[in-house]
């Protein structure tokens, strides 16, 4: 009987070895243990014997069963895994076409940047504040220290509507707007569209501005030159040199012009900036005490700084744009270039 | 304003390089916005004297000429000029001068004659522009003598980009003036030699505008030589300074504008009729000016008239009929000052600007006067001559702009400026500045000179100390704010959020023109009335856009006509809008898409993009505001009569409109390609509510579907109004997953598949109450829409 065993064992090791896929193999597996299957029948039979040799007998069958079914699972591993391989052979794609859908789209540079000088303010407190881009000459000049006839009225190249009405020329109006109807302290920034009836290669008669102002009891144009300075490096995230030069603004005095290190060349000199090394970016000053007047604000107690930058200027510095007027053309080719 | 580098520096000579001095101006306020060499660069080049001239022999039109250029042999020198004729200085190229545009003079032979040299135009010198004939020098030009030398070639024009407060530097004298302070040193004025007085003649002045003009002095010079010239030295200044000669009686009037800084006005005194008065014009008069251009005079304007007529446009013009000529032998010279108010913006109204205006209408020193129509007189004697008169001065000194002096106090420098400067600087850069200063307990009591318009209140003064002290020696502080917390309200959407959403679902964001054409207004949006600009750039961007619609559809044209056929663009921004009679200014968002629904891709097959592509955009952006809103069939002029829906509120608002562009506009527009627009009203479209929170069931939905049969006329908004107007609170969710038209339907019906989901908050729906449910819903579609199951 034992020796049969042995005979069993060899066969079945032999069958495992030829089963060529699962489904033969589990064939196998029910040839030798199934109800009927050749092991089953040995244990079968061991009910036969008498009780000593029943145990060593029994010790002996398990161990080849035990054997058996080894041999199965590592079969059914190995079968597997060709399975599996073959499986993945065949499911294989070329990973390098495209995705199915479509991409995002994108925002706007001007939009872009206007975010980021938003984000650069909002980190201190500052609030975003829109007003009317069609706008009368008492917010857009007078109140601004403007008076009619005024030298600034001329260089500001207005588009009209009637005598008084205006779109605006710049987004100071806002300022204006803001202190007429809220108490100091204050802290806002003014995006928007300006207009100047002006349009060459370096002018487009719509452009942005972000105006932006301070208002409280002790503001220097230390305090100013800080805010600004700060700012321009935060936005270049780059620690570039920043000039403040004298000039004037009806609305502001002192009033200054703020030169940034020429980006493009770092100050050496090309043809971006005139070979000068040096950029305007800016305007900005302390405001003027007639304009605190207008809006009924004591400046004795108060006083606060204002500056004021050109969205698209800061945009092309930021991003290498050589043409003004391409912000407005929206040629999809350009304006893919911008995440 | 453009000056001579050299002429600034016969007044203060700094010793610093030219690049320096520019940075100095530059930094001080005074902005410069380009340094250009005086003359070209060339070399090589002596004043001659033509000895002879010969005809050439072989050639009809050049001559053979011997010049004297200082040294032992005269140079034989072939040239082709017109004016060359012995006794004539030029200026002469010598063999191995290099002329402008690196033309090298060599020996050479002109039809077989040998030429040593070049006789030159001021064109081949690169002095200007063009030239009719060789440069004439004055008789006195000395021979052999470097032309570079000689005229001063060697020298910068500085163009500064004056701001409007700094009409004190409008003159080489207010430059050096602030070159002298930013350089601690002092500077030589103008040396004027008062004219020793010949005869007593002078005309009546009347002043009948005193506050126009306060001050007008007057001076007859009789007998000036009229075949005078203008001296080359002058002639430089004044093109370095931008001005063309124009004779010499005017050149000494410009002359002493750039020198000074004072307008002034010569008449032809035999041309005037009795005396000189100041007046307002008479409407409807007429005044032929210099340029050529005659207008007609209203009362507002001021003018300059003798007892005839007006005679110039005070402080901006002069008339053709009064004007200096070449056979002028008698004139009248005025220095006058006219206030701003008076002159700001009458230039601008007939159109003109000149040196005058400018300079008159942004404050001219009330005190210079006398010393320009000194230094006028001085020049013009020594140039052509005349027997002087003596100066008849009418003035109102209380018309005089007054210069009070103004309170600076000390603690509103450091309160302003964020530093605080000791007071011995503060006093020297107020003396520098020419200002009287006096003590005060709270400061200084500073009065300004009258060349200072700009000086009115302490913010002047503390200004000129920063300038004067540097701005960038003043540090960049971190201000002490004082903080209050932000807001996050959830009542609002950022409109930021919106546009992500967009970007995300393959839109691209544009900005274009709130200004378009008119026509392209006219057909997108004819119901509205137009709002125009007086004043446009151009025709196409003459009306304010009452729909972004204009914008969008440009843009998408502009970008079809470059090859590209998918396009999903968004824009924000204002659109403006007459409603009756009122200026409204909305803020907007819009959109446009047309083309494929995907770029094209090899996963899925090419489909042009619906309504319904357009609406799944919409309606995922009111998902962001959780806001319910209704899509109603509409009409709209710009779009398709069939597919078109407004979108209302919950409050039935008008949030906006979307649709399919009229095909006949799509045509009219050139765009070839169905185009689905939408726009809304932003501030609507971003109300948001707070969301709140509804239990959960723990029980199990059920979903069942219904096959409709409806009459075509029937939306699908109406089959789930329906629905849910059977009232059965179990309903959780309606879809309609399937419509149907054709074989198998009734004419003028659909067939529409509904999918209703009920669930119960305390059981299981068991099958008879769901049929109870359904059955209900089906007598409310048949009652309310006639709707019936399909066999």
């Amino acid at each position: 009987m034992l020796a049969n065993l042995d005979e069993i064992l060899a066969q079945a090791t032999k069958s495992i070895a030829e089963a060529q896929d699962l489904n033969q193999l589990d064939q196998v597996r029910v040839h030798y243990l199934g109800k009927k299957g050749l092991f089953t029948l040995q244990m079968k039979e061991l009910g036969a014997l008498d009780p000593d040799q029943r145990r060593a007998v029994g010790q002996v069958i398990n161990q080849a069963k035990d054997q058996f079914q080894e041999q199965l699972s590592a079969r059914k591993q190995s079968l597997d895994n060709v399975e599996l391989e073959r499986r993945l052979a065949s499911e294989r794609i070329d990973v390098t076409l495209p995705g199915r859908g479509q991409l995002a789209g994108g925002l706007h540079p001007v939009t872009t940047t206007l975010r980021r000088i938003a984000k650069i303010f909002a980190s201190v407190g500052f609030t975003v504040v829109e007003g009317p881009e069609i706008e009368d000459d008492h917010h857009n000049f007078g109140a601004l220290n403007i008076p009619e006839h005024h030298p600034a009225r001329a260089m500001h190249d207005t588009f009209y509507f009637d005598a008084h009405t205006v779109l605006r020329t710049h987004t100071s109006p806002v300022q204006i707007r803001v202190m007429e109807t809220e108490k100091p302290p204050l802290k806002v920034i003014a995006p928007g569209r300006v207009y100047r009836c002006d349009s060459d290669i370096t002018h487009t008669p719509m452009f942005h501005q972000v105006e932006g102002f301070l208002v409280d009891t002790d503001v220097s144009f230390a305090d100013l030159k800080g805010v600004v300075y700060q700012f321009l490096r935060a936005f270049f995230e780059k620690d570039i040199q920043v000039r403040f030069r004298p000039s004037y603004f009806p609305f502001t005095e002192p009033s200054a012009e703020v030169d940034i290190e020429c980006v493009m060349c770092n100050g050496e000199g090309c043809r971006v900036c005139s070979q000068t090394g040096w950029l305007e970016v800016m305007g900005c000053g302390m405001i003027h005490p007639e304009v605190f007047k207008a809006v009924n604000i004591d400046s004795e107690i108060y006083n606060g700084f204002a500056f004021g930058m050109g969205v698209e200027r800061l945009a092309m510095l930021r991003y290498g744009i050589n043409d003004l007027r391409l912000f407005f053309e929206n040629d999809l080719k350009f304006l893919r270039q911008f995440h | 304003m453009q000056i001579s580098e050299t002429w600034l520096r016969e007044y203060v000579n700094p010793p610093v390089s030219t690049e320096e001095l520019v940075a100095q101006l530059t930094m001080a306020g005074l902005e410069v916005d380009s340094v250009t060499p005086a003359g070209a660069l060339f070399n090589g080049v002596v004043i001659g004297e033509v000895l002879s001239t010969e005809q050439h022999p072989d050639a009809d039109k050049l001559k053979v000429c011997l010049v004297n250029v200082g040294g032992t042999e005269p140079l034989q020198i072939v040239c082709g000029a017109s004016n060359v004729r012995p006794g004539l200085k030029v200026p002469a190229a010598l063999v191995g001068a290099v002329l402008p545009g690196d033309f090298k003079i060599k020996p050479a032979k002109l039809r077989g004659v040998e030429s040593s040299g070049m006789l030159c135009s001021e064109k081949e010198l690169g002095i200007a522009i063009d030239a009719n004939g060789l440069m004439e020098l004055p008789p006195d030009a000395p021979t052999g003598v470097d032309i570079r030398e000689y005229l001063s070639l060697n020298d910068s024009i500085i163009e500064i980009d004056l701001t409007p407060n700094r009409t004190d530097c409008l003159s080489v004298e207010g430059i050096a003036r602030e070159v002298a302070l930013l350089n601690g040193m002092d500077w030589t004025t103008t040396q004027i030699k008062v004219a020793e007085i010949n005869h007593q003649g002078t005309l009546c002045i009347v002043l009948e505008e005193k506050a126009a003009c306060p001050r007008y002095l007057g001076r007859l010079i009789k007998g000036v030589n009229p075949k005078a010239e203008t001296p080359s030295w002058m002639q430089e200044r004044l093109r370095r300074s931008g001005i063309r000669s124009l004779g010499p009686i005017v050149d000494v009037t410009n002359y002493v504008l750039m020198e000074l800084g004072q307008p002034l006005h010569a008449f032809d005194a035999d041309k005037l009729v009795g005396g000189i008065t100041v007046r307002m014009a008479r409407n409807g008069e007429s005044l032929a000016l210099l340029n050529g251009q005659t207008i007609i005079l209203d009362d507002e304007a001021l003018v300059i008239a003798d007892d005839k007529q007006a005679l110039a446009l005070a402080g901006i013009m002069g008339g053709s009929d009064s004007a200096v000529d070449d056979a002028t032998q008698n004139i009248f010279l005025e220095s006058a000052f006219f206030a701003p108010r008076a002159i700001a913006g009458k230039a601008r109204r007939f159109g003109l600007h000149t040196d005058s205006s400018h300079r008159f209408e942004r404050g001219v020193d009330a005190t210079l006067q006398c010393r320009a129509i000194e230094r006028a007189t001085q020049l013009i004697v020594e140039i052509a001559g005349g027997s002087v008169g003596p100066i008849n001065e009418v003035k109102d000194d209380t018309a005089l702009p007054q210069r009070p002096a103004i309170l600076l106090r000390r603690q509103r420098i450091a309160k302003m400026l964020g530093i605080t400067l000791p007071d011995e600087q503060i006093h020297e850069i107020f003396v520098r500045l020419g200002m009287c200063i006096e003590q005060h307990p709270e400061g200084w009591l500073i009065a300004p000179p009258g060349f200072r318009f700009d000086m009115a209140i302490e913010a002047d003064l503390i200004e000129e100390l920063a300038r004067v002290h540097g701005y960038n020696n003043i540090p960049n502080n971190s201000p002490l704010m004082r903080a209050e917390l932000g807001k996050a309200t959830e009542t609002v959407l950022d409109i930021d959020r919106v546009k992500d959403l967009l970007v995300d679902r393959g839109y691209q964001e544009v900005i274009t023109y709130s200004f378009v054409d008119e026509s392209i207004q006219q057909a997108v949006a004819p119901d509205d009335t137009t709002i125009s600009i007086t004043n446009p750039i151009s025709a196409d961007m003459s009306v304010m856009r009452s729909t972004l619609w204009c914008g969008l559809l440009k843009a998408a044209l502009y970008n079809l006509n470059r090859q590209q056929n998918r396009i999903r663009f968004f824009e924000t921004g204002l659109r403006f809008l007459n409603i009756n009679g009122q200026l409204q200014q909305k803020k907007t968002l819009s959109g446009l898409i047309l083309g494929n629904v995907y770029p094209e891709q090899w996963g899925e097959k090419p489909r042009k993009v619906d309504y319904f592509d357009l609406k799944a955009d919409i309606q995922a952006l009111f998902s962001l505001t959780g806001c319910v809103v209704k899509f109603d069939p509409a009409k709209h002029s710009a779009l398709h009569p069939g597919q078109t829906a407004q979108i209302l509120s919950e409050a039935d608002e008008k949030i906006g409109i979307l649709g399919m562009l009229h095909p006949s506009l799509e045509k009219q527009l050139g765009l070839e390609t169905p185009v689905f627009l939408f726009e809304l009203d932003q501030e609507l479209l971003l109300n948001k509510a707070v969301s709140r929170f509804k239990p959960l069931s723990k029980y199990p939905s059920v979903s069942r579907d219904l096959a409709l049969i409806v009459r075509d006329t029937v939306s699908a908004d109406d089959i789930t109004a329906s629905i849910k107007s059977s009232n059965e609170p179990n309903v959780q969710d309606i879809a309609i997953f399937d419509m149907y038209r054709g074989k198998g339907i009734e004419e003028d019906h659909k067939s529409v598949a509904v999918s209703i989901t009920l669930q119960n908050f305390s059981q299981t729906l068991t099958d008879v109450e769901i049929d109870a449910i359904f059955n209900n819903i089906l007598q409310t579609l048949a009652q309310a829409i006639g709707a019936k199951l399909r066999e």
